[in-house]
């Protein structure tokens, strides 16, 4: 097991290395090159000249590249242009307001998915079948944005039940922790900031959620569908098991699998959605953050951010693998 | 060619059967497809909403009563009120922030929605197809090495490489095309690759090879053919995600341009402030990217169906 994860973990190593050559290439193709983007359009040769100088930007590519590797393993992902503090620190502070959103996304997504999927399979060919078809194929179909703005206008503007946007209302006077909202609410003991924080998540993470959620159900109940008619199946209801037992251990546990997958798979949608959710509910993650670099092109937080997301991205899908030996243990045998 | 052969003693000559029918034995699987596809009710739904878009963007400059960038109500609006349907007479649907007519406005938005979302697959579809004909027909080290870089681009969540591609590119719907299109060239360069590695052990490329072609020519006219079915359906269904994504691109600021450029992703962005005071500058275009990505959708899950071999036998 132990040697799987070495294996997987050393295989991750040419592909950051790969995609640290293609961010440092993508910076020098910036429109006007990276001293343009630091100092505007309207820089004097001068000052470029200057800034070329300070950065090396005039020095061979090798080099530069050599000087830019070296520093990302030391941990230096340089400052942000916008902020002036280092990117890692920006990142880290950003990261808990994600987070907390993909983890109420991936809960509406899952907690409804699953039965819902399960559901179909189980009356197959009849409406509770024919309703979570279409159901997942407007989710699949209704842009991310698209279904934040209904959401907001509908929620939080017509029927004001939801905060509209950020993360906390500011006249909480909330003292933060961990930077995780919710969490910091329950451990200092104030329950109407981690209420009201608890409350804005809602109406993002149901947007967020949404593909995940149509997807899901999919694949559950294609899944369920395969399994349910197989010969262990019918021999636990031969047997005559309790319903229950027969859904939970024999069905669900054998359709999981693919199910896991698919759930791995989601971090990139969820990320690609939160840039955009996060932009129409003003909820200052990582997404927004991404967002606001792009317009200001500050290059080294979307150098340092891409590869942290990279990362993410890649580990989440090894500890994806390794569930399935626990969710199945006949892939350990293998 | 089958009339040189004498009949078979069982009288099942292919050329009484009723030509309607389909031919369990002789169509090809194109044919079977898409002889398929016209009894499905959901790739008949799918292609009526895509030929109606389709439509509307190629007749936009007769359809349309003002041009994509006219602001021919610019009078009627006040910071506080922006008309809605049917409210100044000659505006159907109503105006925009910028005094737009927002029925032309989504006329013209179809035009280039559509322009981008077909212009970026294809480009996307061209490169994957490319890059993965040279991984699955040579293998060896082209294959490897053109799979770590797909690995590589994977690794990033795709609006991201959008985004970042768009970025470097600078704003504009050009930039957009190209970076969609390239976002999706590891999608379809895997499916091609591995689409073509499974058919390689195959008797009619060992037929093929027995006789001694050339491997371009086994590769190009052999192996490819039979391998691009799911690389077909693919490209439907990511029409859907292009149009989805090219909005985003340009929802997020990245289309260039003039704010009052029709296109239904930016009318999204400038209808934000208004949602309070005029939400149908937000639902209707809105609805149209989703109609739109709904009806590649539908299309491109009745071609799978319909090429599914498992549903092919019943």
């Amino acid at each position: 097991m132990l040697r799987v994860i070495g294996k997987r973990l050393a295989l991750l190593v040419p592909t950051l290395l790969g995609l640290s050559i293609l961010l440092f290439l993508w910076v020098r193709s910036l429109p006007g090159g990276p001293a343009t983007a630091l100092l505007g359009d309207r820089a004097t040769p001068e000052a470029v000249e200057r800034i070329n100088e300070l950065y090396g930007f005039n020095r061979p590519l090798i080099e530069q590249y050599f000087i830019y590797m070296g520093k990302l393993l030391q941990g230096d992902f340089g400052t942000s242009l916008l902020t002036g503090r280092p990117v890692l620190e920006e990142f880290a502070t950003r990261f808990p307001a994600t987070l907390e959103l993909t983890i109420v996304a991936l809960i509406f997504a899952i907690g409804i998915g699953i039965p819902l999927g399960y559901l179909a399979a189980k009356h197959y060919g009849r409406w509770p079948d024919h309703g979570s078809v279409v159901l997942s194929l407007i989710g699949i179909t209704i842009p991310v944005f698209f279904l934040a703005f209904i959401l907001k206008w509908l929620f939080a503007i017509k029927i004001p039940i939801f905060p509209t946007d950020g993360r906390q209302n500011a006249r909480i006077n909330a003292t933060h922790v961990t930077d995780f909202y919710v969490l910091d609410g329950l451990l200092t003991r104030e329950w109407d900031a981690s209420w009201d924080a608890f409350m804005h998540l809602i109406l993002p993470g149901i947007a967020l959620g949404t593909i995940p959620l149509a997807i899901i159900v999919r694949i559950t109940r294609a899944s369920v569908l395969e399994v349910q008619n197989a010969d262990y199946v019918r021999t636990a209801k031969a047997k005559g098991l309790l319903e229950r037992t027969i859904r939970n251990r024999f069905i669900l546990r054998n359709a999981m699998l693919p199910v896991t997958t698919t759930i791995g798979l989601q971090l990139g949608l969820l990320i690609s959605g939160a840039v955009l959710t996060e932009t129409v509910f003003a909820f200052s993650g990582i997404g927004r953050f991404l967002r606001d670099a792009i317009f200001n092109l500050d290059y080294p937080v979307l150098q340092g951010f891409i590869i942290f997301i990279a990362i993410l991205y890649s580990l989440i899908n090894l500890i994806v693998d390794i569930s399935y030996s626990i969710i199945d243990p006949r892939v350990r045998v293998q | 060619m089958s009339t040189t052969l004498p009949p078979a003693p069982g009288g099942n000559d292919s050329a009484s059967k009723d030509p309607a029918l389909p031919d369990s034995g002789g169509t090809s699987l194109w044919k079977d497809a898409f002889y398929r596809l016209r009894r499905n009710p959901q790739a008949i739904a799918g292609a009526i909403i895509v030929m109606a878009f389709l439509l509307v963007a190629a007749l936009a400059p007769v359809l349309a009563p003002y041009g994509g960038e006219d602001l021919p109500g610019r009078t009627h609006i006040t910071p506080t009120h922006i008309p809605g349907p049917g409210e100044v007479p000659g505006f159907v649907l109503g105006l925009d922030r910028f005094g737009g007519d927002l029925l032309s406005k989504l006329i013209w938005g179809a035009q280039s929605s559509l322009l981008i979302g077909v212009v970026s697959t294809a480009l996307g579809l061209a490169g994957g197809m490319l890059l993965g004909v040279l991984a699955g027909g040579f293998g060896g080290w082209v294959d490897n090495v053109i799979m770590r870089l797909v690995d590589i681009l994977l690794s990033v969540p795709n609006l991201l490489l959008a985004v970042s591609i768009a970025a470097a590119l600078g704003q504009g719907a050009y930039a957009i095309m190209i970076a969609i299109g390239v976002s999706q060239v590891p999608i379809f360069a895997r499916l091609l690759r591995s689409s073509m590695i499974s058919q390689r052990g195959a008797d009619y490329i060992l037929a093929a090879q027995t006789l001694g072609l050339s491997r371009g020519t086994i590769t190009m006219s052999h192996l490819l053919p039979n391998s691009v079915g799911p690389v077909i359906v693919q490209a439907t269904l990511t029409l859907a995600t292009a149009v989805i994504d090219a909005a985003a691109l340009s929802f997020l600021g990245l289309g260039g341009g003039r704010p009052q450029t029709a296109e239904w992703g930016r009318m999204l962005t400038y209808a934000q402030d208004e949602l309070g005071i005029a939400p149908q500058l937000a639902f209707l275009p809105g609805l149209c990217i989703a109609i739109t990505a709904l009806g590649f959708t539908l299309l491109g899950e009745s071609l799978r169906e319909a090429l599914d071999p498992k549903s092919r036998q019943k």
